[in-house]
């Protein structure tokens, strides 16, 4: 099956289609982890991207239940250089292939996709279309350019949940005979969090340390939020431009020393915005598993899993009442920070991880004695 | 946290010379961490007896000391070094250095010289070194921290360990405590077997002790490199998966990074897993590198064990990724952190990062079994390969192709011998050949599954060996010309080289490559260049490293600037080793110096010449016609004149030198057709007789019968051997017609075109290597090196001093006369080593003189393996000299006085012997004698101001160690006797008592000497073996020439090397063992730096 890319500023890739037949666009980014494609294809915060993935052998341990971090893939579209008809691994149970097809995501693969990333890194993310049904590029070109840039853009609310749940399950060994049988602990803490295209990781990091997680629609009001007695508030990663997501705003700005918030990737944005910062968009933004970040109090770097577009602008925010706690040390982008007086701290990355290294998961842990400090 | 301010003084351990398991990779991490910490500002000493390294240039350390390493040589140097700076920060860094600098460290640290000498240790402590190499101590260390390790139990009798086997479940693998490098170790299947390997374990095992370990056979293998700084930060830099199984040794398995069937949640388990190992292990800074089985059924993890230190797998996975894992390593030992360091590819970011992999790389070993008839080809926990090659592709199909091609078997894919009745046995027991076999077994129609289940290699891994198969057959669907271009062009992205393609389309002979290539540019299917860049192209790179594929984009531009391109030699090989790499590395510095961007081909992980600051441009490609040519285009492209060296990386780039030249490539220096015409018998033959240098009888036969006639008008003894080899591949000697039968008919393929080589063996004669520079006007030979074993004794694996010690002046002249004429005849421009041969006694019969004959035995006008001894000897870096020649300046420019007064090159008052190493403890049951068929893997230099001592460091450097009190065996043949009365005299007045076989007891007797006698192993007991055995041997001396077959030899040199007793078996090698005896018996321990020897010579000037 013939595929092709084309992209917003007239580039064309040709290669074969894999995956669903059809036509998909959106904001074309690329991601430089080695591991981790499925949970990278069912990360909400994917939404409205097709993402081009660095490690040219994709699709080779195959797709499994427990790896997903959301109900479905959310990406738009795939582009890889080679993508596996088998699979091979003791927890594999459907070839990527076919788990590409069942969720309708198009993949195109056989291109040179350095070439494309090298694109990317030099003009910027743009937009783009996958099509495996139209030949005439020129068309796809047109196509590209006509669907709505991410700048400006409320996904969050398009990708969140529409009724509250309360999630019942923390981390899992994936080993066979350890996955039955696990008990959480029992949870010592209630957090509300706001779903603006959360990963299931996170949730599952939560629970892990022994919070019970509401997760609530991401208009939900403060002061329904509150209703909900929580001992913190939790802001989720999700998807497009932080900006758009005034009610997100007001609702944080409410809580803000009402209660305990860690926020994480869109939820560190909406935070650094309500604290009267500004965010602004990346060139090519940073989608990858080998960020390293310090930890600027202590010096400490940790090797961490980053995906995101935007970025808040550390000279926007007032200094007196924020503390820039980690910085990005390939670019320096602000990747952390927290108030000084308030009980409030987020970081740009992702210290969930799935994919990516679990360097930051000491966060949920400095999230947990937060709540135990304002509690007393 | 910056640089340590309270060290001044650094002294790094090499790892001594090249064996199996530890190879030019640690030249590599050595060098690397050589100019790190001199940049630094440090003081750095350096410590090792190998001087085929670049690590031991004098320009590499502050004070180079090529000495023995052992403690006793190393308390000398940290001595000395401690004199000259009393109150200097002084510190060792051993963990650049393998295994060897770290079981120093430990020595030095155990027996108190650190202390003594208030040395500190950086990189690792003894306590983290101790803790990681200790089975126990590990084991304990892993399940402390949580993590799964092999079931095992220590036992001390068989009940115990029978009782635990069954708990465990059979096989189990047998390891007995404190025996060197396993020996005695195995697996065992059920009952029976272990109560018997278990048995011979024990009996072996100085504790009376063995490990019974859970058997993970057939696992997923993987290993993680990571680095940690004083702050305590740790990265990863890279994953490798390994293609064969557990159960055979990393270094003799195929092995892929990134890893490809790990899931992140998998992987980060493992990388989680690694942090703690390295923290628990207490690794405070540097490299380490640490292996996992995963069982692929259930996923099961085990930690199998770690190196807390620099090794083989760093140095891939710096090739791998781009990251100079040993040169950070050496920063972070002197208390930089991660963050702190620039990542030199990209500039911008800091190297406190994890590199990301945009390609795919493969990475072979090379073994070669040929060399020793008789050895256990099977792959299994012990190392084997003499070297590897890696390649890099986008994909794994294609950086297995250009792998298998890169590995230069000289055998066609496809055309290699299979034996279907073999090949369950092939499948299932881990071999050399199993790629083949898995590609046969494809063929045959055989499942994935089927295979997967006999060879345990996972089945994504052998998928994509299926997909490779399917396309061989739909390749050969269709002739070329008909071939669609898109099947083509997927060919060549799955890495298919055009001679396979040639091969596949039944376009045999010479031009059927290049009907390919013409085919492939008709249709514009041609390689573009990629470069590796630690971060898949995220940000700008601004070092050119580059692999080819066939994709869209190229980003390996030419530059305008003059440049000159350097073959380099491929994987290591016996014959074929780092002494190749040296020259290449020269040859890139010296012309960079001359301002040519200087660009660099090769595909071998291990070296220097493949770390990519070594030139402006490195390619990492495999050395065939193909790929070199492709490059040499490419460079030319922008038009500016491209000039390419073959004569430095030995035989693999001269066997391109004819086909690139006739494809219009312009190679600089001496001419492939004098190179050529150099081993062309015939032709050389007839050179030789009109410059009236004597060459022994020879003839070249392409028939059984031509070579009996031949040898037999020659007289026995002959050399037989193919033409066209290096490193004496398949040579052997002759002393009657059914020996010469018997290979012509089975040893070796021979045709009109490379026909079979016989030539009078000269026995009982001394042997010289004589390398020279040329400009093709101008000589200067470098050195004129006396072989310590007699010709017929290939000169790789001979011993040889420098200068000569006594070979008359008048005869050193003629071999000067000989090359200098040489040199001109064949216009010589860069290196040319001659070997000569002098035969002992009176000259020739019937020829009248006095003096003896000085016969040529070869010339090779290239770079020879000598090159660096003569330069680390000499303080001449011939190979910098030598690349300046070929790009057109004068020797006149470097060497004035040595022209004018005709002189060689000046050794100052020391003497420099080079010696052999050998690795025989890898192959048990082979014969260890000497012969035309070079063995040896690596070399070292002993330095003293008089023979015997520096004879005596070299062996002492060899790992032979010569006793200075004891017993001598000496049998040696007839011919050998009366000179041999001589050399026993000297041992009888040194001390030593004599032991005889009654032949040799005879003649010793007769000469006043007082012998015990003892029997020939086949006459009765006690024999000689006995004696080695009950520990009653010190040395042997034991010459086995003639035509007998040597059972007593063998069997005794087999005890002997199990005995690790030294075994010397030339008459001239006892004398000169006498001498270093008497060396070591005054008992001096004296080391000399390098640069000071050098400075003294110049000052003496």
């Amino acid at each position: 099956m013939q595929a092709i890319l084309a992209l917003e500023d007239g580039r064309v890739f040709r290669g074969k289609g894999y995956g669903a037949k059809g036509e998909c666009s959106g904001e074309v980014v690329f991601n430089t982890s080695i591991t981790g494609y499925q949970e990278i294809f069912t990360d909400p915060s994917y939404a409205g991207q097709m993402v081009v993935l660095t490690n040219p052998e994709i699709g080779n341990y195959g797709t499994n239940p427990e790896d997903n971090e959301s109900q479905r893939p959310y990406i738009e579209g795939l582009i890889v250089r080679e993508f596996s008809k088998v699979s091979s691994n003791w927890r594999s149970q459907q070839v990527t292939d076919e788990f590409m097809e069942q969720f309708r995501i198009p993949v195109l693969a056989d291109i040179d996709t350095r070439a494309l990333v090298h694109h990317l890194r030099d003009n910027g993310v743009m937009r783009g279309v996958i099509s495996t049904l139209e030949a005439d590029t020129d068309k796809l070109v047109a196509k590209a350019r006509a669907i709505p840039k991410m700048d400006g853009q409320d996904l969050a609310k398009v990708v969140s949940t529409n009724h509250t749940y309360v999630w019942e399950t923390g981390e899992r060994s994936h080993l066979p005979d350890e996955v039955v049988g696990v008990k959480d602990e029992p949870a010592r803490f209630h957090v509300v969090a706001y779903d603006f295209g959360i990963k299931q990781n996170i949730l599952r990091k939560l629970r892990g340390e022994g919070c019970k997680v509401t997760v609530v629609p991401a208009q939900t009001t403060a002061e329904d939020v509150l209703a909900l007695k929580p001992d913190g508030v939790f802001l989720s990663n999700g998807p497009g431009d932080p900006e758009p997501c005034t009610y997100a705003v007001d609702n944080i700005r409410r809580l803000m020393g009402r209660q305990p918030i860690f926020g994480i990737c869109l939820g560190h944005q909406i935070a650094g915005i309500a604290l009267g910062g500004k965010t602004f968009k990346l060139k090519f933004g940073h989608h990858g598993g080998n960020h390293p970040v310090k930890q600027l109090s202590s010096g400490k770097i940790e090797i961490t899993a980053h995906n995101h577009n935007f970025a808040v602008d550390p000279d926007s925010l007032p200094q007196s009442e924020v503390e820039l706690t980690h910085i990005d040390l390939n670019d320096n982008t602000l990747e952390g920070m927290r108030h000084r007086n308030l009980p409030l701290f987020t970081v740009q990355y992702h210290p969930e991880a799935a994919p990516g290294p679990h360097d930051s998961h000491y966060l949920f842990k400095d999230f947990v004695k937060m709540m135990e400090e304002c509690k007393k | 946290m910056p640089k340590r301010t309270d060290i001044s003084k650094i002294l790094i351990l090499g790892s001594g010379p090249i064996v199996i398991g530890q190879s030019a990779e640690f030249d590599y991490s050595g060098t690397q961490a050589c100019k790190a910490l001199k940049s630094e500002g440090f003081e750095v000493v350096l410590a090792n007896s190998n001087p085929a390294t670049i690590m031991t240039d004098p320009e590499s350390a502050d004070r180079t000391y090529i000495e023995p390493l052992t403690r006793e040589y190393l308390e000398e140097i940290i001595r000395v070094e401690r004199e000259m700076a009393p109150s200097a920060g002084f510190a060792v860094l051993p963990t650049v250095g393998g295994q060897t600098a770290l079981n120093l460290a430990i020595e030095l640290a155990d027996g108190g010289v650190l202390e003594k000498y208030n040395v500190i240790l950086i990189g690792a402590q003894i306590s983290a070194i101790k803790k990681a190499e200790d089975r126990l101590f590990f084991k304990d260390a892993m399940q402390r921290i949580g993590l799964d390790v092999p079931k095992s139990a220590l036992v001390n009798n068989l009940k115990d360990g029978v009782e635990f086997a069954g708990k465990i479940g059979f096989p189990v693998i047998i390891r007995p405590s404190f025996t060197l490098g396993g020996t005695g170790g195995g697996i065992a299947y059920n009952r029976e077997e272990l109560m018997e390997v278990l048995a011979r374990g024990l009996d072996l095992s100085p504790a009376h002790e063995c490990l019974i370990e859970e058997s993970v056979l057939g696992w997923k293998e993987y290993e993680l490199e990571v680095m940690r700084d004083t702050k305590d930060n740790v990265i990863i830099i890279c994953s490798i998966e390994n293609f064969d199984p557990m159960g055979v040794h990393t270094g003799d398995s195929i092995t892929v990074a990134p890893a490809q069937t790990l899931t992140d949640r998998e992987y980060q388990m493992m990388r989680d897993a690694s942090i703690a190992v390295i923290r628990e292990i207490g690794v405070e800074t540097g490299g380490s590198n640490i292996q996992f089985g995963v069982n692929p059924s259930t996923g099961r993890m085990v930690v199998i064990e770690m190196n807390p230190r620099v090794s083989r797998s760093s140095a891939l996975a710096s090739k791998a990724t781009g990251f100079p894992i040993a040169k950070i390593a050496a920063k972070l030992a002197v208390g930089y952190t991660l963050d702190e360091i620039p990542n030199d590819i990209t500039r911008k970011t800091p190297a406190c990062f994890e590199p990301t992999l945009d390609y795919v790389v493969v990475k072979i070993p090379k073994w070669q079994f040929e060399k020793f008839p008789g050895a256990d080809e099977s792959l299994g926990p012990q190392m084997k390969s003499v070297g590897e090659v890696m390649a890099i592709g986008r994909t794994f199909k294609e950086a297995l192709l250009k792998g298998v091609r890169a590995l230069d078997t000289g055998k066609k894919v496809g055309s290699e011998k299979i034996e279907p009745k073999i090949l369950t046995q092939r499948l299932v027991t881990p071999h050399p050949e199993r790629l083949t076999y898995v590609r046969y077994a494809l063929r045959q129609g055989h499942t994935i599954k089927q295979i997967a289940k006999m060879t345990s290699i996972d089945p994504w891994f052998l998928y994509q060996l299926k997909e490779i198969n399917d396309m061989q057959l739909e390749l050969e669907k269709h002739p070329m010309e008909s071939t669609p271009t898109e099947v083509l062009r997927e060919a060549k992205r799955m890495g298919f080289s055009d001679g396979r393609l040639a091969g596949t389309w039944r376009l045999d002979g010479k031009g059927g490559q290049e009907k390919v290539r013409h085919f492939r540019k008709k249709h514009g299917v041609k390689p573009v260049y990629k470069r590796v860049d630690t971060c898949a192209a995220e940000f700008e790179s601004f070092t050119p490293y580059l692999y080819s594929t066939y994709e869209e984009e190229d980003e390996a531009a030419p530059t305008a600037k003059k440049k000159v391109v350097i073959l380099g030699s491929g994987p290591n090989r016996i014959g074929q080793g780092i002494e190749f790499d040296y020259c290449c590395c020269h040859a890139s510095y010296a012309l960079r110096e001359d301002g040519y961007e200087t660009i660099m081909i090769n595909c071998n992980p291990e070296t220097v010449s493949t770390d990519y600051d070594t030139s402006d441009r490195l390619y990492f490609e495999p050395l065939t016609l193909e790929d070199v040519f492709a490059i040499c285009e490419h460079e030319a492209s922008a038009g500016a004149p491209v000039g390419v060296i073959v004569q430095f990386g030995g035989q693999t780039p001269l066997n391109l030198s004819l086909p690139l030249k006739a494809a219009g490539v312009n190679i600089i220096g001496t001419t492939p057709e004098s190179i050529d015409l150099a081993e062309d018998r015939k032709r050389f033959g007839k050179l030789l007789e009109e410059l009236d240098i004597p060459q022994a009888p020879g003839a070249m036969v392409a028939s059984v019968e031509e070579a009996v006639e031949a040898a037999k008008k020659i007289g026995f003894p002959v050399l037989v051997r193919p033409s066209y080899v290096l490193g004496g591949r398949a040579m052997v000697i002759a002393y009657d017609e059914d020996t010469i039968q018997q290979y012509m008919k089975q040893a070796v393929e021979y045709s009109q075109d490379r026909p079979v080589l016989i030539d009078k063996f000269l026995e009982d004669a001394i042997e010289v290597d004589v390398d020279a520079l040329s400009d093709g006007e101008d000589v200067v030979i470098g050195g004129i090196m006396q072989h310590i074993e007699e010709a017929g004794i290939h000169s790789g694996d001979s011993s040889c001093v420098l200068p000569a010690v006594d070979i008359p002046d008048s005869l050193l002249r003629r071999m000067r006369d000989y090359t200098f004429k040489l040199a001109r005849a064949l216009k010589v421009i860069g290196l040319m080593n001659v070997q000569f041969a002098i035969p002992r006694g009176h000259g020739h019969k019937g020829n009248g003189h006095h003096e003896p004959i000085v016969y040529v035995l070869e010339v090779n006008p290239r770079a020879s393996r000598t090159v660096p001894f003569v330069s680390k000897a000499t303080g001449v870096p011939m190979a910098k000299i030598a690349a300046r020649l070929m790009t057109g300046r004068k020797l006149r420019e470097f060497l004035p006085e040595n022209i004018e007064r005709g002189t060689d090159l000046d050794t100052g008052r020391c003497f420099f012997v080079k010696s052999p190493v050998f690795p025989w403890s890898k192959f048990p049951g082979v014969d260890t004698v000497l012969g035309p068929e070079m063995r040896s893997t690596g070399e070292v230099m002993g330095v003293a101001d008089n023979f015997g001592e520096a004879f005596a460091k070299a062996q002492i450097a060899a790992g032979q160690k010569l006793p200075i009190k004891g017993t001598v065996f000496i049998s040696v043949t007839d011919h050998d006797k009366p000179a041999m009365v001589e050399v026993a005299h000297r041992f009888v007045d040194m001390g030593f008592k004599l032991v005889a076989t009654h032949g040799t007891a005879d003649i010793l007797e007769e000469s006043g000497l007082g012998v015990e006698r003892v029997y020939k192993v086949k006459e009765g007991r006690p024999n000689a073996v006995d004696l080695i055995k009950a520990d009653r041997i010190q040395l042997i001396v034991n010459t086995p020439h003639g035509p007998d077959p040597y059972f007593d030899e063998k069997a005794i040199r087999r005890a002997a090397v199990t005995a690790r007793i030294t075994t010397i078996t030339t008459l001239s090698a006892a004398r000169a063992a006498a001498e270093g005896i008497a060396a070591l018996q005054r008992g001096e321990i004296r080391v000399q730096a390098l640069q000071a020897l050098h400075a003294e010579r110049i000052a003496a000037k």
